[in-house]
């Protein structure tokens, strides 16, 4: 307990450290605005990495989440320019994704097939799905109603609507993880399936739920991420479902299940949102990104695998039981 | 790696000196001495928490010691890795056998060190015609070429044996290598033990069950809670001595089973069947009682309980709890029917391992422990402290990790899960394998004050002196049948051991 609370401590030291070396050189991107902005850039990875955060934690992942936002987003703009109105819309974004994260929960439950060869099929599906609504036209701006365009970016209280909405989901995560049955049983199912079994949990019907989670944040994060970019076509968001695993990866969620916190994922997220928002300021190419994304996510994997290890070979471990020691235990 | 002939001065081959090792808040081992000597088999002694296992990784190079010498043939050695120590010589066959159930039997024993072809590939006529040869040496029936997860237990076991024998091994660790075995392959392993002896080995024989010990180990050490205690022959040694030294006290009573007031009917099973598994199964459970299952291993009896306790399906048959009758279909209902199942496999069944021990406490009874669908806190640490405490849990803290305990008090808080959820019926399925003397008459304790209690307990258990011990009323499975049912000065060993082997004595 006490390591994985040490290794969220060098995950924020590890952020307050880059943003320190950015701030080194360009002060001004350490201003109140300019990290409100890295903020709600983030958001969608936040609200993604969240979701996945509890298919990984049932020892099971989720890659259709970025088609899942793409055609959510896109049903978002048809709705909108079929003259819906926005709180339909946005039930009906998170009630989609929703039965789209169930459909490959279902599949995973019921047929037993592994979640990653589920959702590596429903990716596509659920892309080409898109090009089956739209004959693979855009929705532009143009197209789009000025309220459809603005919620996301209402400012209240200094933030905009959609950095608010990922605080109040991680808040809601932070409580669903550590405070409710549901929570609970996500960790005990990934941790030790057999012995979530024989305690009364189904596995099954947990990843169920975990899929359903992830798919209506997706849904919802569709919604923003097209009314925010104002601009809706099939290819959005391609490639993201990596960026999201990769944050929950960093944030030290086991990708062999059962262990990881919310508070670990968010920052997993905000490092690679802040690498991101940083590289351009600073000047660096988008290709020296990449590799610094990928590094992170190696060092990330690696601290993972170090505290996965048999005990007793970890300094920190030690160094631990010496203090108990010490203390008297 | 030659193997060196017995010395006539019996000096040890491999030796540990002052060992300590630390984990955190725990010191598994605390300055402990151990000498293996040629063609001996020495039995380590001790209860869980003693420290055994932690010094079977020690010798297999899996853990390294904090201090302490390992001296192999007068010389001091490190074993940095498990290769190390397998380039020494040592081999151990562990509790839960490790090996590759995709694999064949001759690629499980030559794994690592298969013979090769000129070429430099692996030589896999080569490897099956050596294991056959190795396998004939311990007079184990196995084909060369089978898929290891076809096979049972204690095939398993002789493959791992025949691994053992293929890299030459000086040094063989039997981690309690019967707890799984049926008395027909018990009997087997024996001579294989002797036939180990006869070629030289050094055999550290770890075992909780005395009767073995006495039968095959030529001298003993005992450790107690990560200490040295003591060592001797086992010529010179009596089994009161031993226990004394285990435990710190001497355990006289070791079946503190009470007479119990047998109520009403709890459960009754009838005609339960399984297309693979099982067929017509027929019995009723009373309020009070200790119904004892006793069978040799994969006689069905573990398959039966998993049914009743909603893990599989029965394809025939009814249930009645009480005077309803239920079908249960999920673990779920199971629970809520108050019937629960305390499994044979702690590890893989029992404790979900990373979360703390309340949690693990904790796990089935969520709904009570939270309001408004919010979990109290609060209230999961009351309920988890209640429940260990009535198992006399060891531990320093409710918040810690359930997979730093002992086998002996993971077992405990599997029991304390079970028990606060205020089941009606509770199966415990081998409910002290692998635990020590002392947790053991814990366990035991328990179980006759819940019966006291009006609860129906079923025990599944291959030991002969438990079953006996501990049941009002004992039912003997062999394959897959009720093959008898024994009460009062019907229960003894001769009639459990007939009926589940079958008369003409044909073992399962």
């Amino acid at each position: 307990m006490s390591l994985l609370k040490s290794r969220e401590a060098i995950l924020a030291l590890a952020i307050l450290a880059l943003l320190g070396l950015i701030a080194s050189r360009f002060p001004s991107f350490v201003s109140p605005r300019s990290l409100a902005r890295v903020l709600t850039d983030t958001s969608p990875l936040i609200l993604l990495a969240l979701g996945q955060m509890a298919v990984i934690l049932t020892k099971c992942i989720d890659l259709s989440v970025a088609a899942n936002l793409a055609l959510c987003g896109m049903v978002a703009a048809l709705l909108n320019g079929a003259g819906v109105p926005l709180p339909l819309i946005l039930l009906a974004v998170i009630a989609l994704g929703a039965a789209l994260g169930a459909f490959n929960g279902v599949l995973v439950w019921k047929l037993g097939i592994p979640s990653i060869v589920v959702t590596l099929g429903t990716m596509t599906i659920y892309r080409g799905t898109i090009f089956l609504l739209t004959g693979g036209a855009w929705v532009n701006a143009h197209q789009m109603s000025a309220a459809f365009k603005a919620f996301p970016r209402t400012v209240i209280a200094g933030l905009p609507v959609m950095a608010w909405i990922a605080v109040a989901v991680t808040a809601g995560f932070a409580l669903l993880m550590t405070r409710t049955p549901l929570g609970r049983a996500f960790y005990a199912a990934g941790g030790n399936p057999h012995a979530a079994v024989y305690t009364g949990i189904s596995v099954g019907r947990t990843q169920f739920l975990a899929f359903v989670l992830a798919g209506a944040l997706a849904g919802l994060t569709g919604y923003l991420w097209v009314a925010r970019y104002a601009v809706a076509y099939v290819d959005i968001a391609g490639g993201f479902e990596l960026d999201v695993v990769a944050a929950c990866v960093i944030g030290g969620i086991a990708i062999a299940g059962g262990a990881g916190t919310v508070a670990g994922c968010v920052m997993g997220a905000l490092f690679l949102g802040i690498i991101k928002n940083a590289l351009p300021v600073v000047g660096i190419s988008p290709f020296w990104q990449m590799a610094i994304s990928g590094s992170a996510i190696l060092i990330a994997i690696a601290f993972n695998a170090a505290s996965r290890r048999e005990p007793g070979r970890i300094i920190l471990k030690k160094a631990e039981a010496r203090q108990l020691q010490e203390a008297g235990q | 790696m030659q193997a060196t002939p017995p010395a006539a001065d019996g000096a040890p081959v491999l030796s540990l000196r002052d060992i300590v090792k630390t984990f955190p808040g725990v010191r598994a081992l605390n300055g402990v001495r151990l000498d293996l000597f040629p063609g001996q088999v020495t039995a380590l002694i001790g209860e869980n928490g003693a420290g055994k296992s932690t010094i079977v990784k020690i010798l297999t190079g899996i853990h390294q010691p904090d201090e302490g010498r390992i001296i192999v043939d007068g010389t001091e050695t490190r074993f940095p890795t498990a290769q190390a120590a397998g380039a020494a010589g040592v081999t151990a066959i562990h509790q839960e056998t490790v090996l590759f159930d995709e694999m064949t039997v001759a690629e499980n024993i030559f794994i690592g060190h298969a013979p090769r072809t000129r070429w430099g590939l692996i030589d896999r006529r080569a490897m099956r015609r050596r294991a056959k040869e190795i396998l004939a040496g311990i007079g184990a029936d196995l084909n060369p070429a089978a898929r290891l997860r076809d096979l049972g237990i204690a095939s398993k076991h002789l493959v791992a044996i025949a691994r053992a024998l293929s890299i030459d091994a000086r040094v063989v660790i039997m981690d309690e290598p019967t707890a799984a075995l049926s008395h027909k392959e018990i009997a087997e392993l024996y001579e294989l033990v002797e036939k180990l002896k006869a070629q030289g080995k050094a055999i550290l024989f770890i075992s909780h069950k005395f009767d073995e010990i006495f039968r095959i180990a030529d001298r003993w050490t005992v450790f107690r809670d990560g200490a040295f205690v003591a060592e001797g022959l086992m010529a010179e040694a009596t089994e009161a001595g031993l226990v004394r030294m285990m435990v710190g006290r001497s355990v006289d009573q070791i079946y503190p089973k009470r007479p119990a007031r047998i109520g009403p009917p709890a459960l009754t099973v009838a005609g339960y069947c399984h297309p693979t598994e099982f067929e017509d199964i027929t019995f009723t459970l009373h309020q009070g009682e200790i119904l004892g299952f006793y069978g040799l291993v994969g006689a069905g009896r573990s398959e039966v309980m998993q049914a009743l306790f909603g893990i599989t399906r029965p394809s025939k048959g009814a249930c009645r709890l009480g005077d309803q009758v239920r079908v249960i279909r999920s673990t779920a209902q199971a629970v809520a029917a108050g019937i629960v199942y305390v499994p044979e496999d702690r590890g893989r069944q029992g404790t979900v391992k990373g979360l703390p021990i309340f949690q693990n406490v904790t796990l089935p009874s969520l709904a009570r422990t939270s309001r408004a669908g919010f979990l109290r806190l609060a209230e999961e640490f009351a309920l988890a402290r209640e429940y260990t405490q009535r198992l006399d849990l060891r531990a320093a803290s409710l918040d810690q990790d359930v997979g730093l305990l002992s086998g002996g008090n993971q077992q405990k808080v599997v029991i304390a899960k079970w028990l606060a959820t205020k089941p009606r019926i509770i199966i415990l399925d081998e409910p002290t394998k692998g635990i020590d003397i002392g947790s053991k008459a814990a366990v035991h304790d328990f179980m006759s004050e819940l019966a006291a209690q009006g609860l129906a307990v079923i025990m599944v258990s291959s030991e002969i002196p438990e079953v006996l011990g501990m049941s009002d009323r004992v039912i003997v499975m062999r394959e897959g049948r009720i093959a008898a049912e024994f009460t009062g000065d019907d229960m003894t060993p001769e009639n459990l051991v007939r009926a589940a082997v079958g008369i003409e004595g044909a073992a399962a």
